[in-house]
């Protein structure tokens, strides 16, 4: 039980961004991908969730067996898929309470009303453990939100979405030393045998908090190394540059 | 079955009234012949006349159509009655149909009156006759505002005390019956110094099949420090036509908030003036329009400052189907010595199909110092990035739409600060999504 990624090569108008990528991450691990700017993390991210302004040239993207590249992007949430984004979309008007209702409505059958009093109780008590204060229930999806409240709001969403594997693009940025500590907690209660993570982050600190089981560096579209957490650790302190390729030979 | 058949239909726009049938005082009656005199003096609107930029002429001709309103049986009343009721909570609740009183639940409060027009005129002669129609339509309706004067008879008038607060709103249903019939409802709304009032006029058609006219006009006359809130729902048959001419008079410290909800019509003409007349006045002008299949709104408004220390925001939003179109004219207007007015105007289209077209023309005349003031109208369709936010969590590209529009509207509804309103006026919207569904 797995997301499959293999030779994976995505462009962006005739320009390639993905370059023949591997990566597997099992249900029940946390793999950590670091890699320096512009080197195609969020393009990971968004061409995993199905973001169509990516066109995937070449390779193939499975969960658990199933296809995601033949589904659509909501069909992939539905699923059991999760991306947190970098930069969280604003949403005038709609508000978050409505907007995570709707993506649990989504998930019932056709006919089935999503149990109002429930839901908030649900919705409440997950707010509480991230510490977020309720009046975010009746503000619109993330307008006006700081960077650290976007992120919050986005890990809330997942812990109300419960998904099979996450995608966590950059969570940890704009966040302060309190907040990283509250969110990384709400991906830890989360991590189960029965969820799989993959966490982007520039930090080394972030895994700290959150222990990753495999750590990978990603660089001009490719991974190019894969290690435990002391990859972490050395990247830190030494950058990006004394990574060779080790998939080039 | 339909009383008074004797009478041969013929047209409102080129008929004088039966001006004594009403039986209305005779200071009344001289107003409304002198008005219908003024009103057929005038010509219909024409390609040059600026107000009418980019306005569907034809339909503003095709009112010629129209006719006097026929008095309606029992059964047809009853179900009227029965289809008025929007709002749960109300502190008086009046319908008209075909421009008789229905039905009225009499609000009370020391000294507040509440009344319908024609009983006003009776009871309440010098009130109105300081107040009733005082204000010249300067946004291109003259004529028909002239119209409107000639034939008024239906509709609220309504003068609250100084320092009275009325808490919950007070509604009007306006309701017009039978193949090119026409209603002229009048609203005029006086509030005495520190007093609140909320008032709820609904615009709607007896039969989705037939083609009427509403043709209001709505006075808010605001006192110093009042607080008056009010909403006109326009919710008339597809093939209708609304006119609706409003302007708000602001004193010192007084606070309106107004709000135009456009739901139903073919072709729905709105014309607002908000006048700030005192330090400290304040006018919201709001609008919600969602039109769908050949639908057109057609939007004009004045902010006209003509004091210093006073602020006006206006916020019109229209979410466009199908082949629809709007036309927004908007003009914020400050005055020599307004200084330290803030004046905001913003048009937001929402553009749901490749063949609606939205037309703005913001303006902006200023003869004062130390103004701030913007204008600002923006027209496009929900972005792919919108869409995509909405599908990563898991929701269908449909629904997605659907609550992006609604949360478009919502936003302007909900600058009301009033649930009960902000409710009835959201399930009137998505009654809307229902029926393009
Ligand atoms: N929509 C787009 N149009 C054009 N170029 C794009 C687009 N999206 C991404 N790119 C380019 O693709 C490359 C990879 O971008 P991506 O956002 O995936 O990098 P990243 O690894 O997430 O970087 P960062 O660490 O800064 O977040 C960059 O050079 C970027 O400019
Ligand atoms: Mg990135």
């Amino acid at each position: 039980m797995s997301i499959e990624i293999s030779d994976l090569k995505v462009n962006i108008g005739d320009q390639p961004i993905i370059k023949g990528l591997n990566l597997t991450f099992p249900k029940g691990e946390v793999h950590a991908i670091m890699g320096p700017n512009g080197s195609g993390k969020s393009t990971l991210a968004k061409v995993i969730s199905g973001h169509e302004d990516y066109e995937v040239i070449g390779g193939k993207i499975t969960m658990d067996g199933v296809d995601l590249l033949e589904m659509e992007a909501d069909e992939r949430s539905r699923e059991g898929l999760f991306m947190a984004f970098q930069y969280p979309h604003e949403i005038p008007g709609v508000t978050n309470a409505n907007f995570i209702r709707a993506a649990l409505q989504a998930r019932l059958p056709k006919g089935e009303e999503l149990d109002a009093v429930a839901y908030y109780k649900q919705l409440y008590a997950e707010m509480d453990k991230l510490e977020m204060d309720r009046k975010f229930t009746g503000r619109a999806v993330n307008e006006g939100f700081s960077g650290g409240e976007k992120k919050r709001n986005e890990i809330l969403q997942m812990a109300m979405l419960k998904p099979s594997y996450a995608v966590l693009d950059e969570t940890d940025s704009g966040l302060d030393i309190d907040a990283l500590k509250v969110v990384s907690e709400g991906v830890n209660r989360m991590r189960s045998p029965e969820r799989g993570f993959l966490v982007i982050t520039h930090y080394q600190r972030l895994l700290d908090y959150i222990v990753p089981d495999v750590v990978h560096v990603m660089k001009g579209g490719k991974i190019i190394r894969s290690g435990d957490k002391s990859l972490a650790l050395e990247l830190e302190e030494r950058g990006y540059d004394w990574v060779l390729d080790e998939t080039a030979a | 079955m339909i009383a008074d058949t004797e009478t041969k239909p013929s047209s409102v726009l080129t008929t004088a009234p039966d001006f004594g049938a009403t039986g209305l005082p005779q200071w009344y009656q001289d107003l409304q012949r002198s008005a219908w005199e003024a009103s057929s003096a005038l010509p219909l609107p024409k390609r040059t006349d600026e107000p009418w930029r980019f306005a569907d002429l034809k339909r503003a001709a095709a009112l010629e159509a129209f006719q006097t309103a026929a008095s309606l049986d029992e059964a047809t009343v009853k179900g009227l009655i029965v289809r008025s009721s929007k709002l749960e909570k109300t502190s008086g609740k009046f319908v008209f149909a075909n421009e008789s009183l229905a039905y009225a639940d009499r609000p009370e409060a020391d000294g507040l009156i509440c009344l319908p027009l024609a009983e006003a005129v009776e009871k309440h002669a010098q009130l109105l006759q300081e107040h009733f129609m005082t204000q010249d339509a300067t946004l291109g309706s003259e004529k028909f505002a002239q119209l409107h004067k000639s034939r008024a008879k239906s509709g609220l008038f309504i003068y609250v005390p100084a320092g009275v607060e009325i808490t919950l709103p007070i509604e009007a249903y306006h309701w017009v019956s039978g193949e090119n019939s026409s209603v002229f409802p009048h609203t005029l709304i006086v509030t005495g110094e520190n007093s609140k009032v909320t008032v709820v006029d609904y615009y709607g058609s007896a039969s989705e099949s037939e083609a009427g006219l509403s043709c209001a006009v709505v006075d808010l006359v605001a006192g110093r420090g009042s607080k008056l809130r009010y909403v006109a729902c326009q919710s008339l048959s597809t093939t209708s036509s609304n006119i609706h001419i409003s302007s708000t008079l602001a004193s010192a410290d007084a606070d309106v908030k107004s709000l135009q909800v456009q739901i139903g019509s073919a072709w729905s003409r709105t014309e607002s003036v908000s006048h700030l007349s005192g330090k400290g006045a304040n006018s919201d002008m709001l609008s919600v329009s969602v039109p769908s299949s050949k639908q057109q709104v057609d939007q004009r408004t004045l902010q006209h400052h003509g004091e210093a220390h006073t602020t006006s925001d206006l916020l019109y939003k229209n979410a466009l189907y199908d082949q629809s179109r709007s036309v927004f004219a908007g003009l914020i207007k400050v005055d020599v010595g307004a200084h330290y007015t803030d004046a905001y105007q913003t048009c937001r289209n929402l553009l749901l199909s490749d063949e609606a077209e939205a037309n703005s023309m913001p303006g902006l005349e200023i003869n004062a110092d130390q103004v701030k003031c913007s204008h600002g109208s923006t027209s496009g369709p929900i972005t792919d990035e919108d869409v995509f936010y909405f599908n990563a969590r898991g929701i269908p590209t449909e629904t997605a739409k659907q609550l992006i529009t609604y949360g478009f509207a919502a936003e302007v509804f909900g600058k009301l600060k009033h649930e009960a309103i902000e409710a009835m006026v959201g399930q009137l919207v998505e009654e809307k999504f229902r029926q393009l569904s």
